[in-house]
């Protein structure tokens, strides 16, 4: 991303953009046309401050350039309706917004999330339209950290864009009612956001590495915004506990290295202690919700410093609870892992068991591969190749394929358990 | 998650369409032509592309010092590759949706082809922690 700004700069850039968006919003009430307005203010301000220096006012300095571009950008509409239809646009147009209500401009960044997270839109559409509207990025970096071509993600945000207009949402936060309902979504698309760039941190996609940080920092935006919320501040502890380890999860050859054989020296101690005191303090609030859990459980495995030293009966006991507030198998599936570092393979095996009925799962490699690993951890280890190479054969992950691919010829080439 | 969606002929049946008239070959590219333009607009696509004729295919092998063998390919003896065309989509339907608009591209008097469209998830480079 050269925009030719410093890092300070670029980071004042991309937080102020939110609130710049929402200022023009406020004023003229036409999503789409002012976030058009606001990329190019970005654009003029990382070509004009790095030679005239940052204004003493920046926020003020891009809002004063977006609303003179969304002016321009009126006067050329109500020019080209006027021909077409009626005067009275003009008015329409030009009159000031009715909903400045009573909320403060730090509400802005709020505000959009919710309406770009809105959950008339699929999720591929949602991500893009954050990254773009609150994340300030550009088309381009967007379209380069999915692997499309710029066009294409072009017509997503667009799409998105109008059918948030469609759908006539206003300018305001949610009601009360709607909030809790509709900051969940928000939270899901900044989770997606996340995993997308985590999931992929090596091989020819470094820059999508950029993702996980951009879902880091909105996340953490919103944790300033709502600093009572506990699962806001519980996601923010997942992320950083989880990306603390992204330094030692893969290997050279693109696979993954699962957590027992992870060089721990290379975790980022820094984030791990962030990530427990965020923790601690969204724990402290009485309501546990899905992500303090599972930044629990994180943190159970970041703070032991030799894999053998996890606290094993402390991550099935929160497996368990995360079990019983969602219905979702792969948390059962991590639970048997658990219930297996616990009390054996075999009572993990059993809760395998249980999930061979589950659709859900039908055909899913995870299962497979986490009956494999329980099978090996028996000491069967010609059922547990025939599971991994089945696991192999149905991912459709480079990294996972690599790494049961290894598992199974490490087992039958040694017989051995892995170190 | 992505799909390359593969159109596969053999020889005989591109010899037949090198014979079909302009209207049939008009209305054929005209087909494509607007389901690419969907696909655009949709923001699913990500490319397509057509390939050389199957007369100039090459089997290529590596000699033992290396150097490249390169024989011939027998075009009647087989199914060729023709083009691909790759997409972005929300569910593996609506890859089987955009892969059945490609098979049904008019053939002569404007009569479905049905051409069988081989479709594949494209790997990603995603990863969970096995945790």
């Amino acid at each position: 991303m050269d925009r030719g700004l410093d890092i300070g700069s670029e980071h004042l850039l991309r937080d102020l953009a939110p609130q710049v968006l929402g200022a023009v919003i406020r004023r003229f009430r036409d999503f789409a046309a002012a976030e058009d307005a606001v990329q190019e203010a970005l654009i003029a301000a990382a070509m004009q401050w790095p030679s005239e220096g940052v204004p003493d006012n920046p926020r003020a300095w891009l809002i004063q350039v977006a609303f003179r571009r969304m002016t321009d950008h009126v006067r050329s509409e109500v020019a080209r309706r006027q021909r077409e239809t009626a005067v009275a646009m003009e008015m329409d147009l030009l009159a000031p917004a009715v909903d400045a209500g009573s909320e403060t401009e730090q509400d802005d960044t709020l505000i959009l999330l919710f309406m770009c997270c809105h959950p008339a839109l699929t999720s591929s559409s949602a991500i893009a339209l954050t990254l773009r509207a609150v994340g300030g990025l550009t088309t381009a970096e967007i379209a380069n950290a999915f692997l499309v071509p710029e066009a294409t993600m072009a017509q997503r945000i667009s799409r998105a864009k109008s059918s948030i207009k469609a759908s006539g949402v206003p300018f305001r936060l949610p009601t009360s009612e709607q909030r809790a309902q509709r900051l969940r979504a928000v939270l899901h698309v900044l989770y997606l956001i996340f995993n997308e760039g985590y999931s992929s941190s090596v091989g020819p996609h470094l820059q999508r590495l950029e993702l996980s940080r951009e879902a880091i920092r909105l996340t953490r935006a919103v944790h300033t915004l709502l600093p009572d919320d506990a699962e806001v501040g519980g996601l923010l502890a997942l992320m950083l506990l989880t990306d603390a380890r992204s330094a030692a999860r893969m290997g050279p050859d693109d696979e993954t290295i699962p957590l027992p054989r992870q060089d721990r020296t290379l975790w980022d101690q820094s984030k791990i202690s962030e990530g427990v005191t965020l923790l601690t303090a969204a724990l402290a609030k009485g309501s546990i919700g899905a992500y303090q859990l599972q930044a629990a459980i994180a943190a159970v495995h970041d703070e032991a410093t030799r894999a053998d030293d996890t606290d094993w009966p402390q991550i099935l006991a929160l497996y368990e609870l995360l079990q019983r507030m969602s219905d979702n198998p792969m948390v059962m599936l991590n639970r048997a892992i658990a219930a297996a570092m616990v009390h054996g393979p075999s009572k993990g095996l059993e809760l395998l068991r249980v999930l061979d009925s589950d659709e859900r799962l039908a055909g899913h490699h995870r299962l497979d591969a986490v009956r494999a690993h329980l099978l090996e951890m028996a000491g069967d280890a010609e059922t547990a190749i025939k599971h991994y190479r089945i696991a192999a054969g149905r991912t459709t992950s480079i990294p996972e394929r690599n790494y049961l691919l290894t598992q199974a010829a490490r087992l039958s080439e040694t017989g051995a358990k892995a170190p | 998650m992505k799909y390359i969606l593969l159109m596969t002929g053999a020889k005989a049946g591109v010899d037949a369409y090198r014979a079909w008239s302009e209207k049939d070959i008009g209305a054929h590219f005209a087909h494509l032509k607007g389901l690419n333009k969907e696909l655009s607009e949709s923001g699913e696509f990500v490319a397509n592309e057509s390939l050389g004729p199957p007369e100039q295919a090459k089997a290529v092998r590596a000699a033992k010092d290396g150097t490249p063998i390169t024989d011939g390919v027998f075009p009647e003896a087989k199914e060729f590759l023709l083009g691909y065309w790759m997409v972005d989509v929300d569910s593996p339907e609506r890859a089987y949706e955009i892969a059945s608009r490609l098979s049904a591209g008019p053939g002569p008097g404007g009569v479905p082809l049905s051409m069988p469209i081989e479709v594949r998830q494209i790997m990603s480079r995603r990863t969970e922690e096995l945790s």
